[in-house]
């Protein structure tokens, strides 16, 4: 047990730690200032949107790894044990494109065979007032 | 790293730990695993409903207002990023945390593992005064006061959602708060020194930034896009 304590030494180093906290924080505030770009843009601009929202995910999956890599110590693991964390999750790939293609393809099939769900998105309805006191009771 | 050099297969013929991990720490990944797959059914499942609706709410909409500020305030994405910052400032320290406890240095577990107990409790504080607000202005499971961005009628997809997903991770942030508690007054007893080692540190460090991690989706899903 005392060797493999004295193993885990390897790698990191607060110059490690620093240097990841300051990555972290600049994909943050590039994710903000986008996320402020996107208040701006109309929803007709459905491409620019969605284009930005891709790079967000992006700089979303830069911070996942940051995290994974350096604070909870992965990269500095042994081969055998990165396999065992990453290739499982590699499930997630298959899961968010098949769940999401089916919602999609769900909206699709609503959208022409059910006219009510169609015409209940259409139909532009008043802001209801908030009462300072609201909620339900 | 100069023992693990074997080839693969003299790493699994025995007498080593292939993993070259302890056992506590090798099954907290393990958890955490599993812990990954119950968050990502969550946003994934959040993910196929938004794709199936027509509309959905805008969040800069949704998520404007600030403590203290007066009513009608519109400060969209403000009191959520301070929220990020502070998860992710504490995550640091809790690496920090670690470090010390490599080095067998119980001051600065103590000291690091203190401010990420109070950065927990801070991130706690803003997600319940966010839920508060947001209650307050008729949101809740079942309820959802909130227009689709378009201006059409919104359901009530978004507020469950919501909800149950900032919900479960705030339990997350909240049980990782009690443990640190747990691994401070430990340090303070000088049960690791005992030891000889700070492992438990490590393990309650994993945990902790996994719900630092698990926040960088609900923040970038729920918040931004």
């Amino acid at each position: 047990m005392e060797h493999t304590h004295a193993e885990h030494q390897s790698g990191g180093g607060t110059k490690e730690i620093w240097k990841v906290t300051i990555i972290l924080s600049v994909l943050t505030i590039v994710e903000l200032v986008l996320g402020f770009l996107m208040i701006g843009i109309p929803l007709e601009r459905e491409g620019l949107r969605l284009l930005i929202k891709g790079v967000i995910v992006i700089l979303m999956m830069a911070k996942a790894f940051y995290i994974v890599a350096y604070f909870m110590h992965l990269k500095h693991e042994i081969r055998n044990l990165i396999m065992t964390i990453v290739v499982p999750l590699a499930l997630f790939i298959w899961f968010i494109i098949a769940f999401l293609y089916d919602g999609n393809s769900f909206k699709n099939l609503r959208n022409t065979y059910d006219p009510h769900f169609k015409e209940q998105s259409t139909i532009k309805v008043e802001k209801k007032e908030h009462k300072p006191e609201g909620g339900k009771h | 790293m100069s023992t693990t050099t074997a080839t693969p297969t003299k790493l699994w013929s025995g007498g080593k730990s292939p993993f070259n991990v302890e056992y506590g720490k090798l099954m907290m990944w393990y958890f955490l695993m599993s812990d990954a797959f119950t968050f990502g059914a969550f946003l994934i499942s959040y993910g196929t409903i938004r794709f199936s609706s027509n509309g959905w709410p805008d969040p800069n909409e949704v998520f404007k207002s600030f403590p203290f500020a007066p009513e009608g305030v519109n400060a969209p994405l403000v009191f959520v990023s301070i929220m990020t910052f502070i998860l992710i400032i504490s995550s640091v320290t809790m690496v920090l945390a670690v470090h010390a406890g490599h080095n067998m240095d119980k001051k600065g577990v103590i000291k690091y593992m203190i401010w990420t107990i109070i950065g927990g409790a801070a991130f706690l504080g803003c997600q319940a005064w966010e839920w508060t607000h947001l209650y307050h202005e008729g949101a809740w499971w079942g309820s959802n006061p909130f227009l689709n961005h378009d201006g059409t009628a919104s359901s009530t997809n978004f507020t469950n959602y919501f909800f149950t997903i900032t919900g479960f991770h705030g339990f997350h942030v909240f049980s990782g708060v009690i443990i640190n508690i747990i691994m401070l007054i430990m340090a303070m007893n000088n049960s690791f020194e005992k030891r000889g080692h700070y492992l438990m540190i490590e393990k309650a460090g994993l945990y902790w930034h996994f719900v630092d991690l698990v926040w960088v989706f609900v923040f970038t899903c729920f918040y931004l896009i």
